[in-house]
């Protein structure tokens, strides 16, 4: 096998990672509250700003500052819960979509207005790792392991907490999980926290490999959107594999064309599949 | 125990019930019968908190309860068996029970609670780790009683337990409401099978188009020529 | 003359006679204005009966640039490259959209398939950079006052073709709202099983519809594209170009005739207003304001502003934007 195809597939893999986080955020949100966060992206991209400032302006230690950026995400997930989501929970889903459009437009020109439209890095360089001659970047490497770590927890979470089974009770029934004694409008507080929490910690993994600026979302937005459906929305697990699957699609297209021609299979081959299975690979 | 005083509600524009009064003594079981679209189920629940009450009073041991949303309502004492069971599809049988002690004064005695109802129910202790879905239709039932039951309740509303088993399934079904009477709990039970609901209860209520057109011993009931012919064919 | 005759007429006038009245900043504005108004006027023939388009921008972005590359490369006049645009992007629509309505993708699935769509034709053309200059956009060969090259530097020509355009748009609309077609519409998107055992030709109809809202879009791109001559991805498809067509089209009423200008007269003279008001020196305040009121509208205004206004006629009940839009 070519060496630079495998290196190709082993950042793949990696990218992989960071796709799954987000893909899990996005579909806990959507299986448990039932509505797509378009925006979704864009919490990251407020979060990754927050790094940025953080750690250049304010001197804070970068550990620290992801910190801070992971609280931020989710008291910024719960904020869209409240004003955004709770007024729209009964409408038509539709509405629901574009109410979260309208949060798009809000976070990306607000980002503007702060920001400007550099592009902004945090300036860590990480290592490149070499392994037998297959160059590996030490940042994916981190970020592909956290993301496999979050995971992991996200799941122990939902199997063996109280919290998490009511958080997948009511995923699955809505409407009597008041009599286990649940406060469903307690358990979408909480799933949103947690899916604003992981957009920040997919942040701190991405201010690490690439810059900022108010449009980051759209570059990643609608990958996350295609995993999710592709995995059978609401599916955690077939999510998880779909962030895989479309990374490879993405790296090994990436190498034999430019990026964006890679996107552009992933995303036709996304729509294909949509035809061959219209509720996702995983469907249930 | 508990008692309703002329309570009113309903769905949007559509009254379902009428100045519904009715009283559950400590330990008691009593019915609620009543042809289909009565009202018995939006009854059940606006008696768990899953439909807003209108008009009129409720409480439970003499304190005020009327008006509080379901997950208050479970946590004052009140447990609701749905109809058609509702289990969990895809949680397995012991993530149910588990779901079922999900109040705080009920995790903490967690595998007390889950030893008593595997020893009322032995046969979802085989099948704990079995999705709920899988199940058979009165092993369904059972594990929804059985989740209501691990909220340690004080009043336990069953909605047609009978509904959609066959005939022997049924039967388990009353035995499990002597058993469960037995252990010294208060409930109050909505049934179409009226013939057999009145061997489990001490009193009933007839409820017809939103209101209680009579009420009586399971003994008075049972005689009354009305009831006879309309409900038992009789 | 009845009074709605009386009062196309006078509209008709008010049409006719600003171009002679109004400053050519202004001139400039209206014709964006109508250029949108008809590309949401064509969207909401599909969104009216439920099926949620987000892959409009894909459309006008291939409308827009097809006849611009021909001329300027190849130099094939638009007149040619206009209705080559129109008929790509009516196969495109069919291509998706034959087998999303066969396997009955639906709902969220059918708003995410076309948001892939649309991100295929901007990252395609983005990554054309070699003819398209990328993200950065391009030019189109100007040659001056051309008929041949339908390149018009005086707004007035523009204007004239932007109001007969709409009109076409507004005849299109009407057209299927008299039509048997939207009875079987309506009923396929109250209950499409029902409607196929009454003998509705449910795939039918609703290619029907798709194909002509994909063709007049592209149009309305293609139109664009002649107007303004500078072309870049971002502004001409993506995301970003559907969600605001979706935006405005359902903020002025998908169910009556005016709502989408309306939606279009009111998202960008609000925009254009911000902008003014804030100049340059704030950039994003004037769509930090946009967002902000576009939530609030979809929260407090479910039904767009014209449907707010006037219950929708015929089918009389109360009904939310997205009627029929079953959870995928």
């Amino acid at each position: 096998m070519d060496i630079y195809l495998l290196e190709a597939v082993i950042n793949g893999i990696l990218l992989g990672g960071v796709l799954a986080l987000l893909a899990l955020g996005l579909n806990l949100i959507f299986g448990v509250v039932d509505v797509i966060w378009i925006a979704y992206a864009d919490i990251v991209m407020c979060a990754m700003y927050a790094i940025y400032f953080l750690y250049t302006g304010l001197s804070v230690p970068l550990p620290l500052a992801f910190l801070i950026a992971i609280i931020g995400a989710a008291s910024l997930g719960v904020l869209v819960h409240l004003l955004i989501i709770a007024p729209v929970l009964n409408s038509a889903p539709l509405n629901q979509l574009l109410a979260t459009g309208g949060l798009l437009f809000f976070l990306q020109s607000f980002a503007t207005l702060l920001f400007g439209t550099d592009f902004r890095n945090i300036g860590v360089r990480l290592p490149v790792l070499e392994f037998a001659t297959i160059y590996v970047s030490f940042a994916r490497l981190i970020a592909f392991a956290v993301g496999l770590i979050g995971a992991i927890a996200l799941y122990g979470f939902l199997k063996w907490t109280y919290l998490g089974i009511a958080i997948r009770a009511l995923a699955q029934d809505r409407d009597i999980v008041g009599l286990m004694g649940v406060d469903p409008r307690r358990i979408y507080l909480v799933v949103s926290a947690i899916g604003g929490g992981l957009a920040g910690l997919a942040a701190c993994l991405l201010a690490l490999q690439y810059d900022v600026h108010p449009f980051i979302g759209n570059t990643f937005g609608p990958v996350i959107f295609m995993i999710c459906v592709l995995g059978g929305l609401g599916n955690m697990i077939g999510g998880f594999v779909a962030s895989f699957i479309i990374s490879q699609i993405i790296a090994i297209g990436g190498y034999y064309s430019s990026t964006e021609l890679s996107y552009v299979l992933a995303f036709t081959f996304f729509i294909v599949l949509m035809f061959i299975r219209p509720r996702g690979l995983f469907a249930r | 125990m508990l008692s309703l005083a002329a309570v009113s509600a309903g769905y949007g524009s559509f009254q379902a019930l009428f100045d519904v009064s009715l009283e559950v003594a400590q330990g008691e079981a009593v019915g609620i019968i009543g042809p289909n679209g009565a009202g018995k189920t939006t009854l059940m629940r606006v008696i768990s908190g899953l439909i807003p009450m209108r008009e009129g009073a409720m409480t439970l041991e003499g304190r005020s309860v009327g008006g509080l949303p379901a997950h208050r309502m479970v946590e004052a004492g009140i447990a609701h068996v749905p109809e058609n069971r509702r289990l969990f599809p895809r949680l397995s049988v012991e993530e149910n029970l588990r779901i079922g002690a999900f109040i705080p004064q009920a995790r903490a005695h967690f595998a007390e609670r889950l030893d008593w109802v595997f020893s009322l129910f032995p046969r979802l202790e085989e099948r704990r780790g079995q999705l709920a879905g899988t199940l058979s239709g009165g092993e369904q039932q059972m594990c929804a009683i059985a989740r209501a039951l691990m909220s340690k309740p004080k009043v336990l509303l069953m909605d047609e337990p009978s509904a959609g088993l066959a005939p022997l399934v049924v039967q388990q079904v009353f035995d499990l409401v002597h058993k469960i009477r037995a252990e010294g709990l208060t409930v109050l039970i909505v049934e179409q099978n009226v013939q057999q609901v009145l061997e489990v209860v001490d009193r009933a209520y007839l409820l017809e188009v939103g209101a209680i057109k009579l009420a009586g011993s399971s003994a008075e009931l049972k005689d009354n020529s009305f009831i006879r012919q309309s409900y038992m064919g009789l | 003359m009845s009074t709605t005759r009386l009062a196309w007429a006078a509209g008709l006038a008010i049409l006719i006679v600003l171009p002679f009245i109004t400053p050519t900043y202004f001139l400039h504005l209206l014709i964006q204005i109508l250029i949108w108004a008809f590309i949401y006027t064509a969207w909401s023939l599909m969104g009216r009966f439920g099926f949620v388009s987000f892959g409009h921008g894909a459309f006008m972005g291939i409308g827009a640039y097809v006849p611009a590359l021909l001329w300027s490369y190849w130099n094939v006049t638009p007149w040619l490259g206009i209705p080559l645009g129109v008929v790509l992007s009516g196969l495109l629509a069919i291509i998706i959209g034959y087998p999303c309505f066969r396997r009955r993708v639906i709902g969220h699935y059918f708003a995410l398939v076309t948001l892939a769509l649309s991100q295929v034709v901007l990252l395609s053309l983005i990554a054309a950079r070699e003819i398209t200059g990328g993200s950065l956009g391009f030019t189109q060969r100007a040659v001056g006052y051309s008929w041949y090259a339908l390149q018009f530097p005086e707004k007035s020509y523009f204007y004239a073709i932007a109001v007969l355009l709409w009109l076409f748009g507004l005849a299109v609309w009407r057209r299927i709202d008299r039509g048997i077609g939207r009875e079987a519409l309506e009923a396929i998107s109250e209950d499409e099983e029902a409607a196929a055992s009454v003998g509705i030709d449910v795939l039918r109809e609703k290619m029907r519809v798709t194909v002509i809202s994909a063709a007049l879009t592209a149009l309305g791109g293609a139109v664009y594209g002649q107007y303004v001559m500078y072309l870049n991805p971002e502004t001409v498809s993506g995301i970003a170009v559907s969600l605001q067509i979706v935006f405005a089209a359902i903020a002025g009423g998908v169910y009556s005739l005016f709502g989408p200008s309306v939606g279009a007269l009111l998202t960008l003279s609000l925009t254009e207003g911000l902008r003014v008001w804030f100049g340059a020196n704030f950039v994003g305040a004037a769509n930090t304001i946009y967002g902000i009121l576009l939530v609030l509208c979809i929260i407090f205004m479910p039904q767009g502003i014209v449907g707010t206004l006037q219950r929708p006629k015929g089918s009389s009940a109360r009904r939310d934007i997205a009627w029929n839009w079953r959870k995928g």
